[in-house]
């Protein structure tokens, strides 16, 4: 490399006076080369420092019993071991398990149910509107959102008014203080925020699918179940493999609605992976093993994503 | 009634029942915060006369004035950081032959499933060590980096639909590849600017808990994790929570309302172009 560069450096001051430079093209190729890697640079450099590299400090510091004051020590996979058999972990896996219920599975239901309602009717009016405002809970930040919502399942709240309005006055509750609601109150949360996302996402596939299918379909004597079988639920595949993806995520990784609503109560009802991470890290004084869950949880994220994403593409 | 009669139907009934399940949370929060401040309420009603003040003890008394200003003094630091960052590497991945180009690409791509989880213990020693915390830097420079994965993936897949041709045709008119990018693509990259930028400001607005570790400081927080402590403190006030509330979203809301179709697209399609 040094001897075929230095006598073109060598070169240089002639090129002034004879015009165009006498590069060759493997120098101009590498120079454009390293111009293209300066470009990138400036989102290369935060994204490893405060991201990638804090990422893999969690995974070093999941190695070590520290309460983030003292001396840490080394103790190889033990938090490991433990996240495996605590049962307060094992709790929060099941309740982010449930969550997927009700911020994926739910909110997809619906917003399936709703695209092949919409999907057929060919004018559709004031669509617009509708989407700005299904959208609405997606914009607001989540910790307002559990403002509200503990507003409503307040003890004098909008959902016991509700209830005593139709009579039905015996069945009102605490919900975020009981053990039995407080986890699918939560959910119904979450369900709230994503379905209009869901809903917004699959009507705007439905408009790709050609009305000429759904009208063959029907020359063919297919009621509407079929038709929301064979044809809005395949056609919408791209789309569901999305609405997953993002709803399975902001599942696994939910904090601040419960955070705000219930805190993990009552008892550990609702206590979630992230609700433990900040518990154990800034709380309990116990930092290797909320980042050993932490470092778990990615894991079990990444793995999901890919997942869906394989069977996405597989199937189509 | 035939199949399609009821279909008919059944579609604006079963969408003006979403909406509305939609709204009327939102609207018995603006009710709350318009009834007279320490009344005990009941769910959704008419209040008594318009009360203003709530909104004015929430922004003075209650210190959101203060947090919605270090809200905005974040998301001043982080957007047009973000934004400008995501451009230069989304045009160079798209347009150049950047060494490892794909595989730098990947790397960016699995920060999309990084929780903040698990960068935030780090994150809060690391940057204590620096004395970083309960800074604008510090938390500004953890959202960039974690916005800048969405972002260097929208800019590439926006400049992956530029034509060839118009970059050909700038670079043999002798125009170096910071010119083509300002001065030939830029124009026409506007719309999808405006929309990463929309998103950012947005994210940067609702984060929660970054802010909520990184700054210590009552005087420094940001609004939502103002709001946050603050329904620990005044739980029982539900008019000054409400009224706290609705002007801790009312920014996001109006930045909202204003670029909606951005926001709304750039949800839609930067999730289906993945």
């Amino acid at each position: 490399m040094a001897t075929t560069t230095t006598p073109r450096r060598a070169a240089r001051p002639v090129r002034k006076d004879t015009g165009p430079p006498p590069h060759s093209p493997s120098t101009t190729r590498r120079r454009r080369r390293a111009v293209a890697l300066l470009y990138v640079l400036p989102a290369l450099l935060p994204y490893t420092l405060f991201a990638v590299l804090p990422a893999l400090h969690t995974a070093y510091l999941s190695l070590f019993d520290w309460d983030g004051v003292t001396l840490p020590s080394f103790i190889g996979l033990d938090n490991y071991r433990r996240v495996a058999t605590d049962p307060q972990l094992r709790a929060a896996a099941w309740h982010a398990g449930a969550l997927i219920v009700f911020f994926s599975v739910l909110p997809i239901a619906l917003g399936l149910v709703s695209a092949a309602l919409v999907a057929r009717r060919p004018g559709r009016r004031g669509t617009s509107l509708i989407r700005t405002l299904l959208f609405l809970p997606q914009v607001v930040p989540l910790v307002a959102v559990a403002v509200i919502w503990r507003w409503v399942y307040a003890e004098n709240g909008t959902l016991n008014q509700a209830l005593r309005a139709i009579g039905l006055g015996r069945l009102t509750d605490s919900w975020l203080g009981s053990f039995t609601w407080a986890l699918p109150a939560v959910g119904l949360v979450g369900t709230w925020v994503v379905a209009g996302l869901c809903m917004v996402l699959f009507l705007s596939g439905t408009q790709r699918i050609d009305q000429e299918i759904y009208e063959a379909a029907r020359m063919d004597g297919a009621g509407p179940v079929r038709e929301f079988w064979s044809i809005t639920v395949p056609l919408l595949r791209p789309e569901m493999a999305v609405a997953l993806s993002i709803t399975v995520i902001a599942a696994l990784s939910s904090f601040d609605l419960i955070y705000i609503t219930t805190g993990g109560g009552p008892g550990n009802s609702t206590v979630v992976p992230g609700i433990l991470i900040y518990r154990l890290a800034f709380g309990g004084g116990a930092v290797g093993l909320a980042s050993a869950l932490a470092v778990v949880l990615t894991l079990v994220i990444s793995v999901a994503v890919v997942v869906i994403n394989r069977l996405a593409k597989e199937r189509s | 009634m035939t199949v399609r009669q009821r279909r008919d139907v059944a579609a604006p009934v079963v969408l003006t029942v979403f909406v509305a399940v939609v709204l009327v949370p939102f609207l018995s929060l603006v009710l709350a915060a318009l009834q007279p401040a320490g009344t005990p309420l009941t769910g959704l009603a008419r209040p008594d006369g318009i009360h203003l003040e709530n909104f004015v003890h929430a922004w003075s008394a209650a210190g959101f004035g203060p947090l919605l200003r270090s809200s905005a003094v974040i998301a001043l630091a982080v957007v047009p950081a973000a934004v400008v960052c995501a451009t230069l590497a989304g045009y160079a991945l798209a347009t150049m032959d950047v060494p490892g180009g794909g595989k730098l690409y990947g790397y960016l791509l699995l920060g999309l499933s990084i929780p903040t989880e698990v960068t935030v213990i780090p994150l809060y020693y690391d940057l204590r060590a620096l004395g970083l915390t309960n800074t604008v830097p510090g938390l500004a420079l953890a959202e960039i980096a974690a916005f800048m994965p969405f972002g260097v993936f929208w800019m590439r897949a926006h400049f992956a639909t530029v034509p060839r041709s118009l970059i050909e045709a700038a670079r043999l008119d002798g125009a170096s590849s910071w010119t083509t990018l300002w001065r030939v693509l830029m124009p026409s990259s506007r719309p999808a600017v405006t929309t990463l930028g929309v998103l950012y400001f947005v994210w940067s607005w609702n984060q929660f808990l970054l802010p909520l570790i990184l700054i210590q400081d009552p005087a420094k927080r940001t609004a939502p994790a103002g709001l946050g402590f603050f329904t620990g403190q005044y739980n029982v006030d539900v008019p000054l929570l409400a009224a706290a509330t609705l002007i801790v979203i009312a920014p996001v809301v109006l930045v909202y309302l204003f670029f909606q179709r951005h926001f709304i697209n750039g949800v839609l399609s930067g999730a289906l172009k993945g």
